[in-house]
């Protein structure tokens, strides 16, 4: 077990670096002048445009700038933007907006999903069964940003039930978008929660339990159930990582002020320090997320033995 | 190998009944005993709603891209008049004007052309990286297949819209042809860039488990060279998946093109397209809701139209399902 995590990690290392070069390079080697970007119309003086080149290494040939910012980076310094402000300060201004949002996302999606799931699987082809079935494929065929608008329309502006834009409710604020950023999981969760209950319905431990004349409540909940639940939770687990790097058409319709909408107004301002930033740091919750959900696995299957 | 001993060959292997239930599609000798997968496939799909919604709604969209004046009621979707801006419905003009004073059913109609071309021309792209790609790294494993392997984690550790919208935000300020252009072909690419990652695995994990199938050992005995063996045996027994994730792809391209292009980084304005209809009708929501509403329908229609004809596939050509 532990020389494999450690496989694992070996493995996960040369990705995340091989990630941040590959974004750093979008970024930096193609030519376009972010200095003339942030000074917009006016006029900026030799000295000042100078400076900032020499203090952004501009002018290094791209792995000389990577370099410097590896080194940064190790020592936990994400560099600055263009204005002076610590990327690290940003990332942790807008990083608590993100990860509340995965919260609610990550309920939404095991609750409403494993029920829905459950309740197909029990009765395969029956009618729940299968207004699950066209259900999941309309909402997977939604696409995240008209679905967002929708809810907005539907359950803020015509029904008043949620507010549709920034966070001064609080937690209730996030409902909407929550749900709106779990929509394409849930529906996943549901049809994976179903072929997995109705696959096990037919095992032999499941008859046994019947056999033995246990109630239909504690057949499916304890035998049934548990069994299926494994695909769920390490799906559950892997999208944690996705989700917290999928935000940002829903925080930009949402008007949150996540790390999600920061990368996108960061891309437009061309801040390269910050969307390398933030970007690295997305690549890093889904590899990390994928590595737990790995290990994960061989604890709650214990046939699975990874050495 | 000769045509005729390849003939030879997999008549012995259906006689033997060695094959993996995939025989080639290329040399159809099983047809006269057995039903072959592809006419199974299709007897399933004849009895599936969901396909024939699916396959309907494609041909329409398909028709709504080539001839867009058939759908547009006679309306030209630039001749605009400021008096009739963002006016609603009317059984005149079925989905109402636009901010600028143009109809908007007309509008919505033309946008359809874009959305297929990218998706299409982006799914082609995926193909053949993906392809290309995970046959190599299938066929010749090691560290062709470790480099190849790795090289996919990285991208695939990026979301799609994520990778697109750094490229297409750079993109015209470089040199790089096509992606400088802030065309259809620029955005079709980016896609293609960053999502060509899950038909590398599905292609390599395919040749994996065809590669030490006993056909594949008989043809490499009777001499087949590499290249043969990969074109005539393996490709076409990946052929099935291949179809059912490229079908769904579509879908997923378009939904991730009108995306990119309401972000603002895709298709720009004269170009008519329904992320940027979405976009410029988010300003008034409130009193023009249907400025959203019907580009969004639209959209969402054409996505699903591709994904409900990929899931049906995907039941059709599955034979484990078939009890």
């Amino acid at each position: 077990m532990g020389r494999y995590i450690a496989r694992r990690l070996l493995i996960a290392i040369p990705t995340l670096v091989g990630a941040s070069i590959l974004i750093f390079a979008m970024v930096y080697a193609l030519p376009g002048d972010p200095i003339r970007a942030l000074a917009g119309d006016r006029p900026i003086s030799p000295a000042v445009v100078q400076v900032l080149t020499d203090r952004f290494h501009l002018d290094d040939p791209l792995f000389v700038q990577y370099w410097e910012y590896l080194k940064g980076l190790l020592s936990g310094d994400l560099g600055t933007d263009f204005r002076g402000r610590p990327v690290l300060d940003t990332i942790e201004r807008t990083l608590p907006v993100t990860i509340r949002l995965t919260i609610v996302a990550v309920i939404f999606e095991a609750v409403i999903g494993l029920i829905a799931g459950v309740l197909a699987g029990i009765r395969r082809n029956g009618y729940f069964d299968n207004l699950v079935l066209v259900s999941t494929t309309v909402i997977v065929s939604i696409p995240i940003l008209v679905l967002a608008f929708l809810a907005q329309l539907l359950f803020g502006l015509k029904l008043g039930w949620f507010p549709i834009a920034g966070t001064r409710d609080g937690w209730y604020s996030y409902v909407l978008p929550g749900l709106v950023l779990a929509s394409g999981s849930l529906a996943y969760v549901a049809r994976l929660t179903r072929t997995s209950i109705a696959e096990n319905m037919r095992a032999d431990y499941v008859r046994t339990a019947k056999a033995k004349g246990l109630p239909p409540s504690r057949v499916i909940l304890r035998h049934t159930l548990r069994n299926s639940l494994i695909p769920v939770v390490t799906f559950i687990g892997a999208d944690i990582g996705a989700l917290l790097g999928g935000a940002i058409v829903t925080e930009t319709v949402f008007n949150l002020p996540g790390i999600g909408r920061e990368l996108f107004d960061s891309i437009k301002a061309q801040e390269g320090a910050v969307v390398v930033g933030i970007v690295t740091l997305m690549v890093f919750f889904f590899i990390f997320f994928n590595l737990i959900v790995d290990v994960l696995y061989a604890v709650l299957d214990p046939r699975i033995r990874y050495d | 190998m000769t045509d005729q001993q390849q003939r030879d060959l997999l008549h012995d292997e259906v006689e033997a009944g060695t094959t993996t239930g995939l025989a080639s599609p290329s040399v159809d000798v099983t047809s006269a005993r057995q039903n072959s997968l592809w006419s199974d496939a299709w007897g399933s799909l004849r009895r599936n709603v969901l396909f024939w919604i699916g396959a309907v709604l494609t041909v329409l969209f398909a028709v709504m891209a080539v001839f867009p004046q058939l759908f547009a009621r006679g309306q030209d979707p630039r001749a605009c008049d400021l008096a009739n801006s963002k006016a609603l419905p009317s059984a005149e003009h079925w989905f109402g004007y636009d901010v600028q004073g143009c109809d908007y059913m007309a509008n919505v109609v033309y946008g359809a052309r874009n959305s297929l071309i990218i998706g299409i021309v982006a799914v082609l792209v995926v193909l053949v990286l993906g392809v290309l790609v995970g046959a190599l790294a299938g066929y010749f494993g090691g560290w062709t297949d470790g480099i190849l392997s790795r090289l996919t984690d990285v991208f695939y550790a990026l979301p799609l819209i994520l990778g697109a919208l750094v490229l297409l935000r750079v993109g015209p300020s470089t040199s790089i042809p096509i992606i400088n252009t802030r065309g259809p072909g620029a955005v079709a690419l980016a896609l293609a860039l960053f999502g060509w990652m899950t038909a590398m695995r599905l292609v390599r994990s395919q040749v994996i488990a065809v590669k030490s199938s006993d056909y594949v050992a008989a043809a490499r005995a009777m001499g087949a060279s590499n290249t043969r063996i990969l074109v005539r045996h393996i490709m076409p027994n990946a052929v099935a998946p291949v179809l059912v994730y490229t079908t769904i792809t579509i879908g997923v391209l378009i939904a991730a093109e009108a995306t990119l292009t309401y972000l603002g980084v895709g298709l720009q304005r004269p170009a008519i397209s329904w992320g940027l209809q979405i976009a410029a009708g988010q300003d008034s929501i409130r009193t023009a809701p249907h400025l959203v509403l019907f580009p969004s329908i639209v959209l969402t229609l054409t996505v699903m139209a591709f994904i409900m004809m990929g899931d049906a596939l995907r039941d059709a050509l599955d034979p484990r399902q078939r009890a």
